[in-house]
């Protein structure tokens, strides 16, 4: 017995000394980024903000996962298969897949999760992701029990959905945090305060070890996630820092190794003095100027929309106001969804001189004159950035025009009561997209989507192109009808784009893997500190 | 003075019960709701949302419920962060800024009565207008712009101290030097005029002409006195301070709750805004209580009856 012991003492010693050396043989990596600000909550099916999903996209992972790059790649799915009608998908699951807590991750976790997304009771205010799925807006109705939802997991590692029409961007839908796998279990135990360290069960890279509420999130590596072992940062710090000015001090004094994003009116020295560690790319987003045109003179004058469109000049908006690397917008869509062909409205291949020239016939056309010049009131949300550009373009409109702008600015929730009841003339707006498809914008002017619709604008040939193209198979001929479906809105001109954005980051020249892409797209698992 | 702290206290319900009326319909005035966002919601999922947190019932009726919780001690859950209720917010804000805030106030009641009595004593003289001058730049500058200048000197350029966070002494030392500054400003002016004009009193003529060594005239005598508009300042002043700044919480990212009464207004967060007004409100009667307490110590006219 005594022997016995002595034998565990010194397995124990031993074990302890292998271990000891395992780790001072690797320090622990860890990773601070600027997160924003702080999440409103870390229940992918709760929040909507873009700090939060970058801390979900570390925890989580869906059927389907962005890569380094922002492309999809195999997530908890490790192949699926489309019916020829496009109205079911058939994924097959990892059998391998498993929660932080060990427990097997099943097709039945996806048919939970999707079914409380869209259940009314969890009141998630992105519901409407998961609408194609068979029945799910009428679960979130609450027409039909959330048993109905269009998913069946067929046994543990087949999962079988049914949409309600062929959704071409449904795997790129998968990718958005509504679509991630959520924990029954710990839901069902600790109720709101699931997501807190300690009860949070998840099935990506990381897990959350630490939560204080605008202080810091930590996460550490998950050791059971599949591929733990290509994982090289060990703990990552998110940072709810929002002041930018702030961001950039810690950045600059080492404390952080990227930030979530730059003050603009820093751009041009950050681009000349710390060039290796600025990155700046093309955003998936528009800048632009919605028209109310549920009223005069919009309203039945249509020219008279592009005239205020014409005599914009963004070149020297972007050159000289917001200096971001921002590219001027002739289209609604931004640049880079691959196999689409961008749209831009006619007058986009003249110059500027012929542009004003043009604008100022149309008018002169419509009666507008010195001694009765076309008044136009200009609403933006409270804000700097937005007021120079108001600043600027009221001036190109008086300049060029004569046009009498009118600013007012109200604070964003105001703004936005103000834009949803239609009580503006001319409004600035942006949009970005939540998946890379041109539908992501296009949708936003359909006729039948209510207040969301920016301008009022109903077309009924465009919405039913619209249909059409979400009808359509064949990816091509899908983007041809939207093609014509966004021709149609630079010929009515009910919005007008101003810029596609641009985001910007500092990364440190320690931290390899980073690659920009237009959805701003970085899990922590690619990257790699040296 | 015991029976008069418990009716001061009694005396304090109707006042709180204002306050939190009050706020409660005035948040409600602002246009705009807490789920407003860039993306207008279809209107199904706005039911909903309004169903889950009781905002499709009338306003007397959700006026009845939140006051029936607040009695119970639940402020509810918070309408923007979501995964936390009000009251866990506030206790995980408020130790951080009451460290700040208290350190900071410690700082300035020291180095402010000092320097104010120092001035007071030298009326006039070249040291006291260099003094207060300073002074003066302490509390015509804002904090909006010492702290970014102190973070910039001796964090970025100098490296000596980080530029932000919480949690370590180094972490602390520029945002409580940026909260003391103005409150040292303060409370030197402040020391200063009512040290002159307790000098000149008759009390103060009176230890003099006893032949009481001038060293205890002074701190004995004058200091005590002199301190007592100092200190109904520092009793709201306190509040204010152990609540938070806005500002420096922003500029060092420091986990405090002086956010929560700004972007709770901005979020229209209607349960975390009634949360820490009414967390504020009583600290407020409290810290008032506490100075008229304190009065009593050092006045000998006061008396509790």
């Amino acid at each position: 017995m005594r022997n016995f012991r002595k034998f565990l003492a010194c397995a124990g010693l031993a074990l302890a000394l292998t271990s000891t050396s395992a780790v001072a043989s690797r320090a622990e990596v860890v990773l601070k980024r600027g997160n924003g600000a702080e999440p409103e909550s870390l229940d992918p099916a709760i929040s909507t903000g873009v700090p939060e999903s970058f801390i979900q996209m570390d925890i989580f992972e869906g059927l389907v996962h962005p890569g380094p790059d922002g492309t999809l790649r195999p997530g908890v799915a490790e192949s699926w298969e489309m019916s020829d009608d496009g109205l079911t998908y058939t994924f097959k699951l990892r059998p391998d897949a498993v929660w932080s807590d060990g427990t097997p991750l099943t097709a039945k976790d996806f048919v939970y999760s999707w079914a409380r997304m869209v259940d009314p009771t969890t009141a998630s205010n992105y519901a409407f992701i998961l609408w194609p799925i068979t029945n799910a807006e009428r679960i979130t109705k609450g027409e039909v029990p959330k048993d109905q939802i269009g998913a069946v997991a067929v046994d543990d590692h087949m999962l079988k959905v049914t949409l309600r029409s062929p959704t071409p961007y449904f795997l790129q839908m998968l990718m958005h945090h509504s679509a991630y796998p959520v924990p029954q279990t710990a839901i069902e135990k600790f109720g709101r305060e699931w997501t807190r360290p300690g009860n949070i069960v998840s099935n990506g890279a990381y897990t959350i070890q630490e939560w204080v509420p605008q202080g810091h999130i930590k996460a550490v590596k998950n050791p059971r996630y599949r591929d733990a072992a290509d994982v090289q940062i060990d703990t990552v710090f998110y940072y709810p820092v929002e002041e930018y000015g702030t961001e950039l001090k810690q950045f600059r004094a080492g404390e952080l190794h990227t930030t979530y994003d730059v003050p603009q009116e820093l751009i041009p020295s950050l681009e000349k003095d710390m060039a290796g560690q600025f990155r700046n790319s093309p955003y998936f987003g528009t800048y632009y100027y919605g028209i109310n045109v549920t009223r005069e003179p919009f309203k039945s004058d249509t020219k008279l929309r592009h005239a205020l469109a014409m005599a914009i000049d963004r070149d020297i908006l972007v050159k000289q106001i917001t200096k971001g690397g921002e590219i001027p917008a002739y289209g609604w869509v931004p640049p880079g969804v691959p196999g689409y062909q961008q749209q831009q409205v006619a007058w986009a291949k003249t110059d500027q001189k012929t542009r004003v020239a043009d604008a100022k016939k149309i008018l002169a056309e419509a009666g507008y004159d010195k001694g009765n010049p076309l008044k136009v009131e200009l609403l933006y949300n409270t804000n700097d950035n937005h007021k120079k550009i108001a600043i600027a373009i009221a001036g190109m409109w008086k300049q060029f025009l004569g046009v009498e702008t009118t600013l007012r600015n109200e604070e964003w929730k105001v703004y936005l009561e103000s834009r949803n009841k239609k009580q503006f003339q001319v409004m600035r707006a942006a949009w970005i997209g939540d998946y890379v498809d041109p539908y992501s914008f296009l949708e936003l002017l359909r006729g039948d989507i209510g207040e969301q619709n920016p301008a009022g604008y109903a077309n009924p040939d465009f919405d039913a192109t619209a249909d059409k193209a979400t009808r359509e198979t064949d990816a091509a001929a899908r983007f041809g009808l939207l093609g014509e479906a966004e021709k149609m809105v630079l010929t009515d001109m009910p919005i007008i784009p101003i810029y596609f954005y641009s985001q910007q980051h500092m990364v440190s020249d320690k931290l390899k893997g980073w690659q920009d892409n237009l959805m701003d797209w970085h899990p922590t698992r690619y990257l790699r500190l040296e | 003075m015991l029976s008069y702290a418990v009716r001061r206290l009694f005396g304090a319900i109707p006042t709180l019960l204002v306050i939190l009326t009050i706020t409660f319909f005035l948040v409600r005035l602002a246009p705009g709701g807490p789920f407003d966002g860039e993306r207008t919601l279809p209107a199904e999922i706005e039911r909903n949302l309004a169903a889950v947190y009781h905002l499709n019932e009338p306003l007397p009726m959700q006026y009845l419920r939140y006051l029936g919780q607040v009695v119970q001690g639940d402020f509810g859950p918070s309408f923007k962060y979501k995964d936390f209720s009000v009251t866990q917010l506030i206790w995980s804000g408020f130790p951080v800024s009451l460290q700040l805030g208290g350190t900071a106030m410690l700082l300035a009641v020291v180095i402010g009565t000092a320097l104010g009595a120092f001035s007071a004593l030298r009326q006039n003289s070249g040291l006291d207008h260099a003094v207060m001058g300073t002074a003066m730049v302490g509390i015509a500058v804002p904090n909006f712009v010492v702290a970014p200048l102190l973070t910039l000197v001796l964090g970025v350029h100098l490296g000596w101290l980080p530029t932000g966070g919480w949690g370590t002494w180094s972490q602390m030392l520029l945002p409580v030097v940026a909260l003391a500054l103005p409150q040292i400003a303060y409370i030197a002016r402040m020391t200063r005029a009512s040290m002159i004009e307790t000098l000149r009193s008759n009390f103060i003529r009176t230890a003099r002409a006893k032949g009481l060594p001038e060293r205890v005239t002074i701190l004995r005598h004058a200091l005590k006195g002199a301190l007592l508009p100092v200190v109904s300042y520092l009793g709201p002043a306190t509040a204010a301070v152990i609540t938070g700044s806005v500002v420096i919480e922003q500029i060092f990212g420091i986990p405090g709750i002086g956010r929560y009464f700004v972007q709770g207004a901005l979020n229209r967060d209607y349960t975390l805004v009634m949360g820490v007004v009414i967390f504020y409100g009583v600290l407020i009667i409290l810290f008032n209580l506490i100075v008229d307490l304190a009065y009593g110590l050092l006045d000998p006219r006061v008396r509790y009856d």
